[in-house]
């Protein structure tokens, strides 16, 4: 199962801040979670919009970057402190 | 190099007790920058009642460290402290402190500006203002981006 962490606003359009999940075969890439997870977290488009990034193991991964089920991997909305 | 030190952290600071502490770490300094940013008891929504920070850990802290390795890289500084508040906070409670040592004024205001401006668009924290009208989660601003961009551009010393 993979670990996925939802912040900021992702965590009220996914309805949890942090769920386990397994990944369906098809499943082997970023981009490919994002799109898949998307749906099945019913994130209506929250999850797959651009400025979204993902964090796998907690660095920045790129969209051809593996996931597996062994990962924490983090969705990141646009980000801002002070 | 310069030496920095960073503290993202859920304890409320001081931040007079701050600019003591970071003083007596740079000993030779002529100048020392510091900022202090406080929590907004106004928004455009209303009055605030709370302003709750997230973090993630294996991005934050070591983002904010890349940016005062920058600073230290483009100007001549002796030392850079770095505070930042996460968790939930209250109108007025400073949230971001910023301070800069250096031999002249010019590197540790523009090293303190610089590295506001990365807090302020690039480091890795989710704001959630809370008002009246419920609560939201915050963006930086387009200007927030544009003051950051200024730095994009050759070092200017």
């Amino acid at each position: 199962m993979a670990r996925l962490l939802y912040f900021g606003k992702l965590a009220d359009a996914v309805g949890t801040a942090e769920e386990q999940r397994p990944l369906p075969e098809t499943v082997r890439t970023a981009d490919a979670l994002r799109s898949w997870l998307d749906g099945a977290a019913g994130a209506n488009g929250a999850l797959s919009h651009p400025s979204v990034r993902l964090a796998v193991n907690g660095a920045i991964a790129g969209p051809k970057d593996p996931v597996t089920e062994t990962d924490e991997i983090a969705f990141l909305p646009p980000v801002g402190g002070g | 190099m310069a030496r920095s030190q960073i503290t993202v952290s859920p304890a409320p600071f001081d931040p007079a007790a701050a600019y003591g502490s970071f003083a007596e770490t740079v000993p030779g300094a002529g100048a020392i920058v510091s900022f202090t940013g406080l929590v907004r008891a106004g928004s455009p929504r209303g009055a605030v009642t709370d302003l709750t920070l997230q973090a993630y850990a294996p991005l934050t802290e070591p983002g904010i460290a890349a940016a005062a390795e920058e600073a230290g890289a483009r100007w001549p500084l002796q030392g850079i402290r770095i505070i930042h508040r996460i968790g939930s906070l209250s109108p007025k409670d400073p949230i971001v402190f910023v301070a800069t040592a250096s031999e002249h004024r010019r590197a540790a205001f523009e090293a303190a500006d610089f590295l506001m401006d990365y807090l302020k668009t690039e480091a890795v924290f989710w704001k959630k203002e809370t008002t009246d009208a419920g609560a939201v989660w915050i963006e930086p601003r387009p200007e927030d981006y544009s003051d950051r961009a200024r730095w994009m551009k050759a070092p200017t010393r």
